[in-house]
């Protein structure tokens, strides 16, 4: 150790008793209402479920009850799917294209004016961070809301010398990981391609997407163009089946994107799906380091690794895996895990027990089977609610089933390669295909190894970065079909 | 790729340097990050009176005069007038005003400041090596080194050979730097990079390398002369090389983020950074230090912001 400069401190260089522990900074949750119960948006209206069964909505924070949502069954999705019809035939299909534009623009200028509630609301229900949700969830929702009302009017351009029209009423069914994000992926593009929903939340994350009814209602968009209902699978299968509904587009689990696909097979009805990944993010040795890492703790621990296209398979070139998992973990550290809703915290709370239970098992029988982990032991979790440590598992083999299943939850699988053909051969290796990143400085590498991996989504030196006008969606069995630009337009439409 | 580039020491050994590509995209997200961490009420308090510690307050005008210095050294000693830290001392929260970590000013006025600072643990740190462009001859540069330390500075902030450097003259860099370190003896020397003229970070990594294997104890931004001067994201770049460099060789070196940081708001993002980047053990004045002149100011009206409830009437703290 070098001599170092003593001024007023006489401590020696490096020794410091200052701990500069941010103080709480928790975000107020004064502007949001909850409705201790809440009913199902249908036709305009707020209405009470036939069935009369209710159950409740957690905030993972802290395992505490926020409200009771209806239970929407057979007859509320027939209610749902009738005024959807109903609407579709009357005006909304027959409505002047820049006039379902202004409808969309004036959504997403609402959801611009309410952010700060929406924000608030989003974390208390699902879990993820307050900076996320307001920095990343919400304006992309209204970015969504505004790309896809700039389509309204200009759809006789989607397909050059080709005419497009709706397809009639689509049945939506949205997963928890992004609540009213994925609404807005669904809802906006078939509303500006002519379209009519029917939109099921997750059971566990409906409040938003609730708040969403409320304020299409406040954009005066006409009864029936969407319908939102809430329930669990049983409820989602009965929109599934429906005979009146065109399309069903899903986002969720591969588990459930199969069981819908059988479903809808003999059938009329068009179907697209958002499923699994299980995403590898490739490290070259010739990478700028430091920010790879900064984007391998993006990838993987961004909203609690509850990410469909997390990047939860790090691919680290073996001549540089050492230094870089000794920089990844010097990063782990200053993760800060606790209360969503602090301003300080990176990574929230796990959406349900259920998932805690279910990704703690699959941590637990990986280090059973004798497989190096790590997590930061300096971190500590909130006492009560559904949190985890951020973590990884290190020279893992190819065949090791945390490095197959999707573990949907913040656990890093990591394994090395020796040459760019072994780092694609790895990365292609897997039942999925949804997303990859690359890290290089040479523009050559990162071209080819793109060219090379079998992909939906490809990150040139950074990862999670989205934007409307982009396509999102997968290979193999992350799914069928695409989300976002021009291309997600495409479902919504029959091609003339 | 990681640049490597093989050269020589003044013992005629070779002496290895890589430097690893930055990517900015990345590090700007990273540095944003920093800037929007939320400190309030008791660690706000705690991170203000450590900013002060870490002040090396500054004055280098072609104006400078030995009554300027004076009353510069003076506000180095006594941040707050004795009125007003009487009418603060009785209130919760309030602790004393610490003394800043140094003094800087230019070599003509290096006896000045040690005078009118003698009996306090305040440092004197002088620029020299002909500041801040450096574009005269290396003899002349280090008798203005030498001068400077026998007039008592405890501390030199040399700027690097940015003509050489940005002409692939990375020797004469290095060779400089080795010289301008003999010549400091005892007093511990800084190395300004100006980051401002080196344009990438890339390059701002490669000098970071450099400064610290040709012996410098600090690597510092800025001379303030030149726009762009202190900034988060190339901070980053030089703290991650410090880091790296540790981890290398267990040598610690300093960081001193000089110029444009002008509110406690700044400031307090810095030292977010060092403390979610270092580790709480960079957080001394040993190894952090701020170049600046207006930023103690706005530190005292926020402590007395803090204390009191109020802000401060702007004339409450002497300009200098």
């Amino acid at each position: 150790m070098n001599k170092t400069i003593s001024a007023n401190n006489k401590k020696n260089a490096g020794e410091t008793d200052f701990v500069f522990d941010y103080s709480p900074a928790l975000e107020s949750t004064d502007m949001v209402k909850i409705n201790k119960q809440n009913k199902l948006f249908i036709n305009g209206k707020w209405t009470s479920g036939k069935s009369g069964k209710f159950f409740d909505t957690i905030n993972p924070a802290n395992g505490e009850k926020l409200a009771e949502l209806t239970e929407a069954n057979a007859e509320d999705v027939d209610r749902a799917v009738k005024a959807a019809r109903k609407a579709f035939e009357g005006s909304w299909s027959k409505l002047a294209p820049k006039q379902r534009g202004r409808y969309l623009f004036r959504i997403a200028r609402i959801i611009q004016e309410r952010s700060r509630e929406i924000a608030v609301l989003e974390t208390m229900d699902n879990g993820k961070p307050i900076k996320e949700s307001r920095d990343f969830d919400i304006p992309q929702v209204a970015a969504h809301f505004f790309y896809y009302a700039g389509w309204a009017d200009k759809l006789e351009y989607l397909f050059n010398g080709r005419n497009v029209s709706p397809i009639g009423v689509a049945g939506q069914i949205i997963p928890w990981n992004f609540p009213l994000l994925m609404a807005a992926w669904k809802i906006a593009p078939a509303l500006a391609a002519g379209n009519c929903v029917v939109l099921k939340p997750a059971e566990t994350t409906s409040l938003t997407a609730l708040l969403l009814g409320e304020i299409i209602e406040e954009a005066g968009v006409p009864p029936g163009v969407v319908n939102i209902i809430t329930g669990a699978g049983a409820t989602g299968a009965a929109l599934v089946n429906h005979p009146d509904v065109n399309k069903i587009a899903f986002t969720g689990s591969t588990e459930v994107g199969k069981i819908i696909a059988r479903s809808t097979v003999n059938t009329a009805k068009k179907l697209t799906l958002e499923l699994g990944g299980k995403s590898a993010h490739i490290v070259y040795e010739d990478a700028a380091l430091d920010q790879a890492v900064e984007s391998v703790v993006n990838g993987i621990y961004f909203n609690q690794g509850h990410v469909c296209c997390a990047g939860s398979r790090l691919l680290v070139e073996e001549s540089i895996a050492d230094i870089f998992v000794t920089k990844l973990k010097r990063r782990m550290t200053s993760l800060r895990v606790g209360d969503p809703l602090d301003k300080n915290t990176d990574v929230g709370a796990i959406n349900s027990a259920g998932e805690l239970k279910k990704i703690k098992g699959l941590i637990a029988n990986a280090i059973e089977d004798g497989i190096e982990y790590y997590e930061p032991e300096a971190t500590t979790l909130p006492q009560k609610g559904y949190y985890l440590k951020p973590c990884f598992f290190n020279n893992v083999a190819a065949s090791a089933t945390i490095c197959r299943r999707e573990i949907f939850g913040p656990v890093l699988a990591i394994q090395t390669f020796r040459t760019p053909e072994e780092a694609i051969q790895k990365a292609n290796d897997t039942t999925y295909g949804l997303a990859a990143g690359i890290w290089s400085e040479k523009g050559s590498k990162i071209h080819k190894t793109a060219q090379a991996l079998k992909a939906g989504v490809i990150w040139a030196n950074t990862y999670n970065k989205f934007d409307p006008s982009s396509p999102f969606g997968g290979y193999n069995e992350s799914g069928w079909g695409r989300e976002g630009g021009r291309h997600g337009l495409l479902p919504y439409v029959e091609v003339k | 790729m990681q640049r490597i580039i093989s050269l020589q020491n003044h013992n005629g050994e070779k002496v290895s340097i890589a430097s690893p590509p930055i990517d900015a995209v990345m590090l700007h997200e990273r540095a944003d990050s920093f800037t929007k961490r939320s400190v309030k009420k008791q660690s706000k308090m705690d991170a203000l009176y450590k900013c002060i510690e870490m002040i090396d307050l500054t004055t280098l005008e072609g104006a400078d005069t030995v009554g300027k210095v004076k009353q510069l050294c003076s506000k180095a000693r006594f941040p707050i007038t004795t009125e007003l830290a009487d009418e603060l001392a009785g209130l919760p929260n309030y602790k004393p005003i610490p003394q800043v970590a140094a003094v800087c000013v230019y070599p003509s006025m290096v006896q000045t400041a040690k005078d009118a600072l003698r009996g306090t643990t305040i440092k004197v740190a002088s620029v020299a090596t002909a500041f801040p462009a450096g574009q005269i001859p290396l003899k002349t540069r280090l008798q203005d080194v030498k001068d400077a330390v026998s007039a008592g500075a405890d501390e030199i902030d040399m700027v690097i050979n940015r003509g050489a450097f940005l002409a692939g003259d990375y020797q004469t860099v290095f060779d400089e730097i080795e010289q301008v370190k003999a010549a400091c003896d005892k007093a511990h020397l800084k190395v300004i990079l100006e980051t401002g003229e080196l344009s990438t970070y890339d390059k701002v990594r490669l000098a970071s390398e450099i400064a610290m294997e040709a012996g410098a104890d600090f690597i510092k931004t800025s001379t303030g002369k030149v726009s762009p001067a202190a900034t988060i994201p190339v901070t980053l770049v030089m703290l991650q090389a410090i880091l790296d460099f540790y981890d290398r060789t267990g040598k610690i070196i300093g960081m001193k983020p000089a110029g444009g940081i002008r509110n406690a708001k700044q400031a307090i993002h810095y030292l977010v950074m060092v403390n979610e980047v270092m580790g709480p053990r960079w957080l001394t004045p040993d190894l952090f230090r701020f170049g600046a002149s207006s930023l103690l100011n706005d530190i005292l009206k926020q402590i007395y912001k803090q204390v009191t409830g109020r802000y401060a009437y702007d004339k409450s703290f002497s300009l200098d």
